[in-house]
């Protein structure tokens, strides 16, 4: 017994002092502030080619994003084993990244990098030469069509900005028009291709702007289009889906002008995509980044150096302890009664996605019909297994139900009822039935309340900004909670609620 | 709100410190399973003599369920219990029949369906720990001693003792009541009552971790009750710790009229309740009873040593 405390105390000691002393090394020689200052959302895009290669030599190659509209570029990073790689720097400040091989047997993914941080918060865009456009060669039924089109919208213009808009809505606009409907078909569908050669056509000049619309955590994004067109001088930028101007503010240019972003040469379906992440870093250690780009191996330790879906993953991850020790704290040093030892921590994660009161109207919503409808199935006498599994499937109606409801309402928040987890949920009603049947109602209000209050005390560990810039700036830190609840594990003094239930011995 | 200082000095245990000092301490897990099983509890205590309520018949499978009504036809009275249930929980209890219908001890009637409901409930693994598939056991209904009938209302009144390496420590009467809906369970609003090791008399009754001086529904005052046969509910319950192999055990023992104290259960994670039955802590007395086992190995003597030492301070 002695022993085992000995032995707790002293893996307890060392793992906390490990935390501690990797996290005060890290802030003072790599200078990373232990306090959260000024925060830089920081993204990192992570670019996945893949293809298919057909016999012979493979040339791949990527153009490379300019900073352009604010954005700065930190860090690249390319991944290309087996192939030669070279930068090729063109002379209009555009380089181009290519992997060459000599022959390759399957298919290929080949991996770029980099983070990316908005610097200013103004999004314009360097001035650029305007080209005359070039007028497009089409079928005599075409050209007559695209004529009534731009006299009709020519007539109703003053420039060649309201004339760009009014082309955008009107092919947006869900109208029988004839010509309209020919246009669109005979261009498959394609509209930005139509937008732009009727622009060309009208004599203004215009181009396509690619790039990635910034979301966080998404794995699978790929390049979207913005029309850039010249009025009066200057550039204006319209979204071709939605007829708004202006860069949106999470757009990152990849391609300003024509032409292909990937070209690969011996190879077929090809793909390419986008990982993203967003993080958000203390403003200083961005700036130490910028500066020590070169002696960037210093920050090794972080989980900024993994690929990027894990350090999504990570992100989210690292809060998890955080949780686990509120959960311990609360129950052995509180005694809180939780229905389940670590349902809290499963609904406190779905709360993050949900933000707070959303997701407790929501989750109460879930198990007060939940238990209404669980108490009607077991007048049924069902087996317990198949009854769970009813509740499962009554659960994912139920978010259904609710999702669809509130999209038609307006209620956009709510559809985040998809991140409750489905069983956990079910299982919580399940248990709570049966504690309403056997224990009766005031039981399931202890253990209920007990579990949402333990869900919102992690959910506001979890969302402190403090804990998550610790967390993750500092993992290491998690080794001294692991200390510090395996100290917890051998606590044997009284628990709070102990001096409550305990009140009534004092008097003797 | 008490100060832990308080607390301390009282010597009142902690579910913390029970945990890692007592029962991870000096109860290996292995034997949890006969604590923990019902049935397996019954055929060890028969294999030993002590006396247990008879055994009607168990549920093993689904489709015994159906034949349930044939195995009751001739039996007025009985108990359905799942024989991994914790906590008292999906225990039904029968006390006779009106035509084809079943009187519960509450008084109220229920059909067969109900009963072959109730049945397939335990088997699924509803009332036991962890969830998992038990069997249900149908057991003789308990003829109480007449002297403790009018401080139970609707059911069964139990003795709990704890008992620690052998020696009996601490132990509280539990009387169902109407809000515990004839349970003997605490937290569901039965009457603990706190029993002199020395004496078997009386010390302090609470109900809801406060203290009653009588009966909620019955009205009996609980300062005149003795428990009878004291000495033997004491054996019985020194002789279960051996044959469990729990070093910290809680021993439930119900008073039959004609056949004395009989084994009901037992528990292998006794509730920290007793205490406040008893307005004495278990520190004090576990510690104690650490010397009386180590200093002697009988049974008799551990007993004599333990109603010396551990009788309260009004006797």
């Amino acid at each position: 017994m002695i022993n085992s405390r000995i032995q707790i105390g002293l893996i307890a000691g060392v793992l906390i002092a490990l935390g501690v002393g990797l996290t005060l090394y890290k802030a003072v020689s790599l200078n990373l502030p232990l306090l959260p200052g000024e925060y830089r959302e920081v993204w990192t895009v992570e670019s996945k080619t893949s293809f298919t290669p057909a016999k012979g030599p493979v040339n791949v190659e990527l153009r490379l994003p300019a900073s352009l509209a604010g954005w700065v570029i930190l860090d690249e990073h390319f991944v290309s084993s087996g192939f030669g790689f070279s930068i090729i720097e063109a002379s209009d400040a555009v380089s181009t990244a290519r992997w060459t091989r000599q022959s390759l047997d399957r298919p290929t993914t080949l991996y770029y990098k980099m983070q990316i941080y908005r610097e200013r918060s103004d999004r314009a865009l360097p001035n650029m030469a305007a080209d005359v456009p070039t007028k497009p060669l089409l079928e005599a039924d075409q050209q007559a069509a695209m004529d009534r089109l731009i006299d009709r919208i020519a007539e109703q213009s003053s420039d060649n900005e309201s004339f760009a808009l009014l082309l955008v809505q009107e092919l947006l606009r869900d109208s029988q028009d004839q010509d309209r409907l020919f246009l669109l078909s005979s261009y498959a569908d394609d509209s930005l291709a139509l937008m732009l050669d009727t622009l060309a056509m009208a004599n203004i000049s215009a181009h396509e702007l690619r790039g990635i619309e910034l979301e966080d955590g998404r794995r699978r994004q790929t390049l979207s289009s913005l029309l850039e067109v010249r009025s009066a001088g200057q550039w204006f930028v319209i979204n071709p889906q939605t007829g708004r101007v202006g860069l949106p503010a999470n757009f990152f240019i990849w391609q300003r002008g024509d032409g292909a972003i990937l070209n690969i040469t011996g190879g077929r379906n090809s793909s390419l995509e986008f990982a993203l992440v967003s993080n958000s870093l203390p403003a200083k250690a961005v700036l130490g980044m910028e500066q020590r780009a070169d002696e960037f191996a210093l920050l090794d330790f972080s989980i900024y150096t993994l690929p990027v879906e894990q350090q999504g993953v990570f992100k989210g991850l690292l809060l998890i302890p955080v949780a686990a020790l509120v959960v311990v704290v609360m129950r052995l040093l509180v005694g809180v009664k939780t229905s389940g030892t670590f349902m809290p921590i499963l609904i406190a994660l779905a709360f993050i996605q949900t933000t707070l009161l959303v997701g407790l109207i929501i989750f109460l919503g879930l198990i007060g019909t939940g238990l209404w409808i669980r108490s009607y199935l077991s007048r049924l006498n069902l087996l317990l297994v198949a009854r769970v599994a009813a509740v499962v499937i009554m659960v994912i109606l139920m978010m259904a139900a609710l999702a669809v409801t509130s999209y038609k309402l307006g209620l956009d928040q709510v559809l985040t009822v998809t991140f409750f987890p489905t069983v956990i949920v079910a299982w919580t009603i399940e248990r709570m039935s049966i504690l309403w049947e056997e224990e009766g109602g005031h039981e399931v209000l202890i253990q209920g309340s007990g579990s949402l209050l333990v869900a919102v005390l992690a959910y506001l560990a979890m969302s402190n900004h403090w804990v998550e810039h610790l967390t993750f700036n500092f993992p290491e830190l998690t080794l001294s909670l692991l200390g510090v609840i395996l100290l917890l594990g051998k606590y044997t003094g009284y628990r709070l609620s102990e001096l409550y239930r305990f009140r009534d011995m004092a008097g003797k | 709100m008490v100060s832990p200082l308080t607390l301390r000095e009282l010597g009142i245990l902690g579910m913390n410190n029970r945990n890692i000092g007592f029962i991870g301490r000096y109860n290996q897990r292995k034997n949890y399973s006969q604590a923990d099983n019902k049935l397996k509890t019954k055929s060890a205590a028969i294999a030993r003599n002590i006396p247990v309520p008879e055994l009607y018949g168990t549920v093993d499978y689904q489709f015994q369920v159906s034949s349930l009504s044939d195995m009751l036809h001739n039996r007025d009275g009985f108990v359905i219990k799942p024989s991994q249930g914790s906590g008292g929980k999906g225990i039904l209890v029968i006390v006779g029949r009106d035509g084809d219908h079943f009187i519960k001890s509450s008084g109220a009637l229920i059909d067969d369906r109900e009963v072959r409901r109730h049945s397939s409930n335990i088997l699924a693994g509803l009332h036991s720990l962890g969830g998992r598939n038990d069997s249900a056991m149908i057991e003789a209904l308990i003829d109480f001693d007449p002297i403790l009938k009018d401080y139970s209302y609707e059911g069964v009144p139990d003795i709990r003792v704890i008992v620690f390496r052998g020696v009996p420590v601490m132990a509280m009467m539990r009387c169902a009541t109407h809000s515990s809906d004839g349970k003997a369970n605490l937290h569901q609003g039965a009457v603990g009552v706190g029993i002199d090791i020395g004496t078997g008399r009386s010390i302090c009754a609470v109900q809801h971790n406060r203290v009653v001086s009588q009966h909620p529904d019955t009205k009996m005052y609980f300062d005149k009750l003795t428990i009878p046969l004291w000495q033997q509910v004491l054996e019985l319950a020194s002789g279960c710790a051996g044959m469990a192999g729990l070093d910290y055990l809680g021993v439930d023992i119900v008073l039959d009229r004609l056949r004395g104290p009989m084994l009901l259960e037992l528990n292998a994670r006794p509730g920290l309740a007793i205490q406040v039955a008893n307005q004495a802590g278990l520190r004090h007395r576990l510690l104690a009873a650490e010397k009386i086992a180590d200093s002697c190995d009988d049974d008799g003597e551990k007993i004599a040593l333990a109603r010396s030492q551990f009788a309260a301070h009004t006797s």
